[in-house]
């Protein structure tokens, strides 16, 4: 008997649709459950993946209506890949879902994204003029004093872990003082373009001017084009991708411009999408090529500096330090053993591994805004595999992961510092002595 | 479902035990297989208390109730065909005490079978019972279905470690059987009963298992052959020579082949078969003495080659190939059918050749692997549902794998369980002597039959 059939989506329009691939191979193992972070919190089969690719089934099919709460699953995902990574099948359920958000959008187009993430995230100028309070916040002495006098406690609670999340903050933003060519210490024998994260120009200045010393240190000339934008990982989040083609295509000619070998990224994230942007053109006639070739040349700092002559450092880091594997790096793009063979190279530096270094903090971009809860309960189990360890620093190349982690040390009251594993191999050639 | 019965189950389990929207009934339809159907409405407690007052509450309204652990299931014995609750027991996860003198560990039925495994290994204890599924199966569903796995060969199913269970009977009441307990001879072993009674007689909450002292050293052998029979008939060359390996798996080429497309972990392409054998103890010295000896009786037996695997990585990327065959076929089309025939070992031979006749017959591929070493196969079928002439096939060549296993002296299923998918062959493998026997302690246990209704019995 055939069943009746709610139509799915309207016929008459042009939609972009997740491969049936995608859904129908599903052999329902259920091997993706023993890996999902949103799983083994809830224990629920609706915060599986192999719920999510039924649920994305069903819903393209017609069995089921694409509702709020068949949207709000696919946005349920941490998009941490380790399903993608697991699936016998092939299968790539985080994908499918950020492809089930796109084609929420399609259907539903909420203004606000477009405003937020068009208007606001891709313009590097008002992103510095909208996070100034902040900065004069930790300028003025202002958060010290929070700190000092205990007012911190009385912020409610998620107010009191958004701020939390702050790293040290810089004076002004990164892009404002990097100059635009860096040029190699000594000798210089290659060229790279350096993308400047957002994040990490805003919150992490100082972790990506020391990126930048780094590779000035192993003969890089470092080109930093100052008006790149938003790598659009944000905006594919959110189902827009459609408007990170259009970031992709100003950062692609940016970097054409800048004529370099190599384009190296201190974040993760930004790695992941830059890398992706060849996939993400692939049907468009004019950029595929194009994108395609920027795609293959982006390399992540670590990645980087391990598939040259790296300087052994002569000074030392006296420190036990841990490391955690960001999503964005280690799913996306392989990336894992190059950061743990960095801090290995530093003398007195102890590493330690950490249990479940691959999994997911939490963090996820915007999942500790918009599922709080969940965040927190995934970032717990994080936070108490790092207690373990008796480190004093845990390093990871990601903004998201570092603003998550420094939440997870402070609520533990963990006496643990969170840094990018290249600002310690900085603080090493600069010979600075850590206790 | 109506809303009068979920406020009295929200009442029970709290109202984050309980989901009825359309999305999280449309996932609770399906297990490991291609079956589906929607339940009424989903409740997961946490205590043994809470299954007792929903079963109950099941009881007085007549509503089926199916239990359901990780859904990984290969018979369709958890899904709800007739509606009603899905009490899903995968937050009872607890491990309530691992008793060293004893060596007993306690724990709740929903506990991730390798959760408990990776807890007991860290005191130097072992649970052996490794099915496939181990990281995603619960350990009630282990019982349930009396999982087995490729170590059952030396160690035994996991029906051989449970030493006691408490179950929420069909009324409500609370049973406890067993306890830390070798030997006890005390009544009926209704351990046993429930032990593989995929949910029919009762909700299973919690198990005492038995553990035994972890083996230290294990070494692990990749045996090719050229010849699918030779590596057949070694099994037997291998069993009758007084060695108890570990486990004696057996890959036919197309499940290698899936297997490399999936992990390309450098398998040989060009073979018919491969035979993963291993052997383990306390004493390295027998352990390698075991493994040389198997490679000898291998070698005289036609192998192409026998390579020991050097280290620990190399152990596990084998392992790892094993676990992966099943969902490694998807691959190859779209749908398959996995059975799980078992057949006295000294017929291996012979069900490897009909099984291989049946495939040419019919014309769609069966790949063979399983636990060859305790005469469990595992044939899978490979078809496309949506072509009806291929689905018509499925059911004829099904039923003539049944036909053989029981013509060899075998079984319909070593360790997936009847569920809903074997029921049409219960008759022929049981008689009707025993399956009216079984009917009757059913029908003692749940008069009204709202245990995982229409599973296990034929209509």
């Amino acid at each position: 008997m055939v069943k009746p059939r709610l139509l799915p989506v309207p016929q008459t329009e042009k939609l972009r649709l997740p491969s049936e691939d995608q859904y129908l191979n599903c052999i329902r193992c259920g091997l993706c459950l023993a890996v999902c972070p949103t799983y083994r919190e809830f224990l629920s089969e609706t915060s599986s993946p192999r719920g999510r690719v039924a649920l994305a089934r069903k819903g393209l099919e017609g069995e089921l209506r694409l509702s709020p709460n068949l949207a709000e699953q696919m946005y349920a995902c941490f998009e941490c890949l380790a399903c993608n990574d697991i699936c016998p099948v092939g299968i790539r359920p985080a994908d499918l879902a950020l492809e089930m958000r796109d084609l929420q959008e399609q259907l539903h187009s909420a203004k606000w994204k477009k405003t937020l993430f068009g208007g606001l995230i891709s313009r590097p100028g008002r992103m510095e003029a909208v996070t100034w309070p902040l900065r004069v916040y930790e300028k003025l002495g202002i958060r010290r004093l929070v700190y000092m006098l205990g007012l911190r406690k009385l912020l409610p609670g998620k107010l009191c872990d958004l701020e939390s999340m702050l790293p040290h903050l810089p004076q002004r933003p990164l892009r404002q003082v990097l100059p635009e060519v860096t040029e190699a210490f000594g000798d210089a024998r290659y060229r790279v373009g350096f993308f400047l994260g957002c994040a990490q120009s805003l919150m992490f200045a100082e972790e990506s001017a020391a990126s930048v010393r780094v590779l000035a240190h192993n003969g890089c000339t470092v080109v930093t084009p100052k008006e790149t934008v938003c790598c659009g990982m944000p905006a594919l989040g959110f189902g827009l991708p459609g408007l990170v083609q259009e970031q992709a295509r100003v950062n692609i000619e940016l970097f054409e411009k800048a004529n370099v070998e190599t384009i190296v990224t201190d974040c993760a994230t930004c790695g992941s999408m830059l890398k992706g942007y060849g996939q993400l053109l692939a049907i468009d006639p004019i950029w595929a090529k194009r994108a395609a070739a920027f795609s293959s040349r982006v390399r992540d700092v670590s990645e980087f500096l391990m598939s040259i002559p790296l300087e052994k450092p002569q000074g030392r880091v006296e420190a036990r330090v841990t490391y955690h594997d960001p999503c964005h790096l280690r799913r996306a793009q392989g990336v894992w053993k190059q950061p743990r063979e960095i801090l290995k190279m530093i003398d007195g530096l102890e590493f330690v591994e950490l249990p479940e270094a691959d999994w997911c903090c939490g963090s996820a971009g915007s999942q500790f805004i918009t599922h709080y809860d969940t965040s927190l309960k995934v970032l717990k189990r994080k936070a108490d595999n790092i207690a373990s360890t008796q480190a004093g620093y845990i390093a990871s190349g990601c903004p998201g992961c570092q603003m998550q982690l420094n939440v997870g040390v402070r609520r533990q009251g963990l006496d643990v510092q969170v840094v990018h594993p290249i600002a310690l191999l900085d603080q090493a050639y600069n010979g600075m002595k850590e206790n | 479902m109506d809303k009068s019965i979920i406020a009295q189950l929200e009442k029970i389990t709290g109202k984050d035990g309980v989901l009825s929207t359309p999305e999280d009934l449309a996932v609770y339809g399906y297990d490991g297989t291609f079956e589906y159907h929607r339940p009424d409405v989903v409740v997961l407690p946490r205590t043994t208390k809470q299954v007792s007052q929903v079963v109950a509450l099941a009881a007085r309204e007549h509503i089926p109730l199916v239990t359901r652990g990780m859904g990984s299931g290969l018979a369709a014995a958890s899904v709800p065909f007739q509606g009603g609750i899905v009490l899903t027991m995968t937050r009872m996860n607890r491990i309530l005490e691992i008793d060293q003198t004893n060596a007993i560990v306690h724990v709740e039925a929903g506990l991730v079978t390798a959760d408990m495994q990776t807890a007991v290994e860290k005191l130097g204890l072992f649970y052996p019972p490794d099915p496939s599924s181990i990281r995603h199966s619960t350990i009630g569903g282990n019982i349930a279905c009396n999982a087995g796995g490729p170590r059952c060969l030396k160690y035994g199913v996991t029906g051989d470690y449970v030493l006691g269970l408490t179950v929420v009977l069909a009324d409500g009441r609370v049973l406890h059987t067993g306890g830390k307990l070798i030997k006890d001879v005390v009544g009926y072993d209704l351990t046993a009963l429930f032990t593989g009674s995929e949910g029919t007689l009762g909700v299973i909450t919690e198990a005492l298992l038995r553990l035994i002292a972890r083996p230290i050293f294990a070494r692990t052998a990749l045996v090719e052959f050229t010849a699918l029979e030779d590596a057949s008939r070694t099994v037997n060359a291998i069993l009758s020579a007084g060695i108890v390996p570990v486990a004696l798996e057996l890959m036919d080429e197309t499940a290698i082949a899936c297997i490399e497309e999936a992990l390309h972990l450098g398998l040989p392409l060009d073979v018919e078969a491969i035979l993963l054998v291993e052997t383990d103890g306390a004493d390295e010295a027998s352990v390698l003495r075991e493994i040389e000896a198997v490679a000898k009786i291998c070698q005289e037996s036609g192998a192409r080659q026998v390579k020991v695997a050097k280290d620990e990585a190399e152990r596990a990327n084998l392992w790892q190939a094993r676990r992966s065959v099943s969902p490694a076929l998807a691959r190859k089309a779209p749908n398959k059918l996995g059975e799980d025939i078992t057949v006295p070992r000294s017929a291996i031979p012979e069900a490897v050749r009909r099984l291989k006749a049946i495939s040419a017959k019919y014309g769609l591929p069966i790949v063979i692997f399983g636990h060859a070493g305790d005469g469990n196969l595992h044939p899978n079928l490979l078809f496309d549902k949506r072509d009806p002439e291929q689905w018509a096939k499925v059911e004829q060549m099904a039923a003539e794998e049944f036909a053989l296993a029981l013509e060899l002296g075998g079984t319909l299923s070593g360790e997936h369980g009847v569920g809903a998918l074997k029921r049409p062959y219960m008759e022929q493998a049981l008689g009707p002597v025993s399956l009216e026997v079984q009917k009757r302690i059913k029908a003692a246990l749940d008069p009204v039959n709202i245990l995982n209704p229409g599973k296990v019995f034929p209509e």
